[in-house]
C-alpha cells in the first residue's frame, strides 16, 4: 500500500514524532494541549500557544474555529462561535502557527473540520500550512476512506496527518487509520464530544492497546481528559495525552495566566510511573 | 442555468451514462464526485451496520412486504395522480397532473422515508431514533413511526424553529417524541443535524439517526431514495395508464431533495422526459437571501457528504433564507448535484413570490391548498409548461399535447397562517397575525 509505504518512510522526519519521541526519552508521556485560533482573538492564542509551550506542552493543536463543529461540546463550541464572530478567518491559523513556531519548540499542529481546507484547497492549504512551521493536520471529520487529495499534499510538503481511532472502530479500520496517519493516532477515549468528564473512559485504553496492535508507534489519548488525574491514568500506556475543554476554559476563565498554571498542573501527571528518568522531567 | 431553455435529455453525458446503465439505482456512496463519507471515525461502524442491514433488508421479501403493507394499510398509497385542468390554464394550457404525496397520512412524502428507516432501527435492535426537523415536518413523521412501531423518539429543533412551530411542537409531544431545543450556531436546521450528530456520536450504540432527507453520509442518500422510489414507480405507471403515454417533463421541489429524487426515479432512465428541481429562491438569488444551493453553491463537505453548498470563502456554511422552512438548508442531497452537473435534471430557482403566486393559484383552481415547498414546484411547473406551450406552437402542435407531472410533496395546512399573513387575510390585530408574522406555521 502506497501511503503506508510513504507514511513509514516520512515517519523519521515527522515534526510531531520528533517531538513525543523526546518525551518518550525523558521517561514520560508527551502533553498536547488544544486552543481554538482566534479566540477570543489571535494574539491572544499566539500568547496561549506559547505559555502552554513554555509550562509543560510538547505539542499544540490549533483548532480552525468551523460553522457546523459537530465533534465539539459546547465549552468549544461557545468559543469558536465567539471567534467567528469576532471576525476570524481560516487565513489566520497560519499568522497563530507561525507565531507559536517562531518562540517555541513545540510542535504545532492544526485542528480542522475539511471544508475550510477544501475551500482553500487542499494543496495551497499544506503549502501555507508548511510555511508557517506547521507539523501537520487533525482531522476529525475526515477518514483516510476520503484523504486522497490530503495524502498527496500531506506527502509533498512534509505534513503529518493525524487521523482519529474510537472505541467503534473495527479491527479492519483501526489498521487502515494506523496505517494512513503520520506523526501518531490520536484515540478518542469515548463515543461522544469534546468535553470535561469526571472519569477516564475504560475504553480508551482497549483503544489504545489495538492501535498499538495495528502497528502504531505513537498513540495519543484525547476526548474529556482535564485534570493532572486523568493524565497520569493515561499516560501508563500511552504516548500522549490531549487536553482541550479545560484549557478552553482556562483561556476563557483567567487568559493566559491561567492557561500557563493548568499546563504546569497538567504536566505533573505525565511522567511514567514505572520509568526512571521521568525525574528528569 | 435558471433560463435552461429545454431539452437536458439532450444532454451528451446523460446519454453516455445511459448508454453505461441505469441512472435510476446509483447505489452511493459516490454520485460522479459527489456523496460519500466525510464523518467522524467514531460514526462509521454505525453506517457500515446501516449499510449492512438496508442491504439486507431491500432483498428480503419480508421485510418489502412490511413496507408494501405499511404502505397501503397505514399512508394511504398509492397516492393519486389528479390531472389539473383548470390550473393547466395558467401552465401555458399544457395537460398537468399533480402527485399527491398531500394526500399521505401526516400530509406529505415524509412518511415514506420514516417508516423505512423505523423498520430497520428495530432490525438492528435500536430503541431509539433521533431526527432533526426546521418546520416540524419531518420530526412529526419520525414521532409518527416511532409511536408505531414501540420507539423512543427524540426530536432536535432550532430553538427558533421551537418558537415559531410550537404547534408541530405540540404535535410531535402528542405523539410521544421528546423535542430537544437547539441553541447553538444559528439555531436553524443545520444546527439540529449538527445536534442530532452529537447526540448520536454518544448512543449509537442503542440510537438510529433517522436522518429526514436525501443527503448525508452513504448510505443515507441511496437510502432515503430508494425509500421514497414508490412515488415516481406510482407516477410512472399511472400517467401512462391515464393518458397512454410517458409526460414530457416532471417538476419537484429541492431543499434537501428527498421528493424530488424518489419522483425523479421513475423518469431518469426515459431520455425523452425533462426533468427540473426547483430550489428556493428566497428573496431572489441576487439578493443572497436565498437557498438556491446548486444554483449558486459551490462544492464542499457538509453533513458528511461533498456536494454543492451555500458556504463563503472561508468555506463557513452561509445561512439559508426561504419562506418555505422544508427548504431552508444551506445543504442539497449528493445525488442531485450530480444529475445537475451532468445535465440529467435542470435546477432554477423559484423566489417566495413567485412560488406564492403558485399557492395561490392552485387553492383557487383546484381547490387544493399545497404546502408552501410544494408550491415552488408549482411555480416551476408553470414556468415549464409554458415554455412547452410555446415549443409546441413552433411545431404546429397543440399546448394540450404536451404533459407535465408536478409533485405535489405535502399539504399546506401547516402554512395556513403564513399564507394568510402573505396575502393580507388577516386583521392586523388577530393573534394569527401574530403567528403570521413570525413565520409560524399552524
Amino acid at each position: 500500500m502506497s501511503s503506508a509505504q510513504a507514511a513509514d518512510k516520512a515517519q523519521t522526519t515527522s515534526k510531531s514524532a520528533a517531538a513525543i519521541d523526546k518525551a518518550r526519552a525523558e521517561g514520560r508521556a508527551a502533553l498536547i494541549g488544544y486552543l481554538p485560533a482566534g479566540y477570543p482573538t489571535v494574539e491572544q492564542t499566539i500568547a496561549a500557544g506559547i505559555a502552554l509551550a513554555e509550562n509543560g506542552a510538547d505539542l499544540i493543536e490549533i483548532g480552525i474555529p468551523y460553522s457546523d463543529p459537530v465533534m465539539d461540546g459546547q465549552v468549544i463550541q461557545a468559543a469558536t462561535t465567539e471567534a467567528l464572530a469576532n471576525g476570524f478567518h481560516v487565513r489566520q491559523v497560519f499568522d497563530v502557527v507561525e507565531g507559536i513556531t517562531s518562540k517555541t519548540d513545540a510542535a504545532v499542529l492544526v485542528m480542522t473540520y475539511w471544508n475550510p481546507v477544501v475551500r482553500m484547497g487542499v494543496d495551497e492549504f499544506s503549502r501555507r500550512l508548511a510555511e508557517a512551521g506547521g507539523a501537520g493536520l487533525i482531522t476529525p471529520d475526515l477518514i483516510p476512506d476520503e484523504a486522497a487529495e490530503w495524502f498527496e499534499a500531506s506527502d509533498k510538503y512534509g505534513l503529518d496527518r493525524v487521523f482519529l481511532v474510537a472505541p467503534s472502530s473495527t479491527a479492519e479500520r483501526m489498521q487502515r487509520t494506523v496505517d494512513a496517519s503520520r506523526g501518531f493516532v490520536y484515540a478518542v477515549s469515548i463515543m461522544g464530544v469534546t468535553g470535561a468528564r469526571t472519569s477516564v473512559s475504560s475504553a480508551a485504553k482497549d483503544v489504545v492497546s489495538a492501535a498499538h496492535g495495528a502497528g502504531a508507534e505513537r498513540v495519543c489519548v484525547g476526548l474529556g481528559v482535564s485534570t493532572a488525574d486523568q493524565v497520569r491514568e493515561i499516560a501508563a500506556y500511552a504516548e500522549g495525552v490531549i487536553v482541550g475543554t479545560a484549557l478552553v476554559a482556562a483561556v476563557r476563565d483567567g487568559g493566559v495566566d491561567a492557561v500557563a498554571a493548568l499546563t504546569k498542573d497538567l504536566s505533573t501527571g505525565l511522567a511514567r510511573e514505572t520509568g526512571h528518568a521521568g525525574e528528569e522531567a | 442555468m435558471a433560463d435552461a431553455p429545454s431539452g437536458n435529455a439532450d444532454n451528451k453525458a446523460a446519454e453516455a451514462f445511459l448508454q453505461d446503465g441505469s441512472f435510476r439505482h446509483a447505489p452511493g456512496p459516490y454520485f460522479g464526485s459527489f456523496g460519500g463519507r466525510w464523518m467522524p471515525e467514531s460514526l462509521i461502524a454505525a453506517l457500515d451496520e446501516l449499510e449492512e442491514t438496508f442491504d439486507k433488508a431491500r432483498n428480503d421479501p419480508e421485510f418489502r412486504a412490511q413496507i408494501a403493507d405499511l404502505n397501503k394499510n397505514y399512508s394511504g398509497r398509492p397516492s393519486l395522480l389528479t390531472e389539473a385542468k383548470r390550473f393547466s390554464e395558467h401552465a401555458g394550457g399544457v395537460r398537468v397532473f399533480l402527485k399527491r404525496e398531500d394526500l399521505n397520512h401526516t400530509g406529505s412524502h415524509k412518511i415514506n422515508n420514516v417508516l423505512g428507516q423505523a423498520l430497520l432501527a428495530r432490525r438492528m435492535g435500536k430503541t431509539r431514533i433521533i431526527a432533526e426537523t426546521g418546520a416540524g415536518q419531518h420530526g412529526v413523521a419520525s414521532a409518527t413511526a416511532a409511536a408505531l412501531l414501540g420507539l423512543e423518539c427524540v426530536v432536535y429543533m432550532g430553538a427558533e424553529d421551537c418558537r415559531r412551530q410550537a404547534l408541530n411542537v405540540a404535535r410531535m409531544e402528542l405523539l410521544g417524541a421528546t423535542v430537544i431545543p437547539v441553541t447553538s450556531g444559528s439555531q436553524t436546521l443545520k444546527d439540529a443535524i449538527n445536534e442530532a450528530l452529537r447526540d448520536w456520536v454518544a448512543n449509537v450504540a442503542n440510537t438510529h439517526y433517522l436522518l429526514g432527507t436525501a443527503a448525508g453520509a452513504h448510505p443515507f442518500p441511496a437510502m432515503v431514495r430508494y425509500f421514497h422510489e414508490v412515488i415516481g414507480e406510482e407516477a410512472r405507471a399511472q400517467i401512462l395508464e391515464q393518458t397512454g403515454r410517458l409526460p414530457d417533463a416532471v417538476c419537484a421541489c429541492i431543499g434537501g431533495g428527498s421528493n424530488a429524487i424518489g419522483i425523479f426515479h421513475g423518469f431518469l432512465d426515459d431520455p425523452s422526459v425533462r426533468i427540473y428541481g426547483f430550489e428556493a429562491g428566497g428573496d431572489g438569488v441576487e439578493t443572497g437571501r436565498h437557498a438556491a444551493t446548486i444554483t449558486l453553491g459551490k462544492p464542499g463537505v457538509l453533513h458528511g457528504a461533498r456536494s454543492y453548498l451555500m458556504q463563503d470563502d472561508d468555506g463557513q456554511t452561509i445561512e439559508s433564507h426561504s419562506i418555505s422552512a422544508g427548504l431552508d438548508y444551506p445543504g442539497v442531497g449528493p445525488e442531485h448535484s450530480y444529475l445537475s452537473d451532468i445535465g440529467r435534471v435542470s435546477y432554477e430557482p423559484i423566489t417566495d413570490s413567485e412560488a406564492m403566486d403558485a399557492f395561490r393559484v392552485l387553492c383557487r383552481t383546484e381547490g387544493i391548498i399545497p404546502a408552501i415547498e410544494s408550491a415552488h414546484a408549482l411555480a416551476g411547473g408553470i414556468k415549464v409548461g409554458q415554455r412547452l406551450a410555446a415549443e409546441a406552437a413552433e411545431s404546429g402542435e397543440t399546448a394540450a399535447d404536451r404533459i407535465v407531472i408536478i409533485n405535489l410533496s405535502g399539504r399546506g395546512d401547516k402554512d395556513v397562517a403564513t399564507a394568510a399573513e402573505w396575502f393580507n387575510l388577516l386583521d392586523k390585530d388577530s393573534a394569527e397575525s401574530e403567528i403570521g408574522k413570525e413565520g409560524e406555521q399552524l
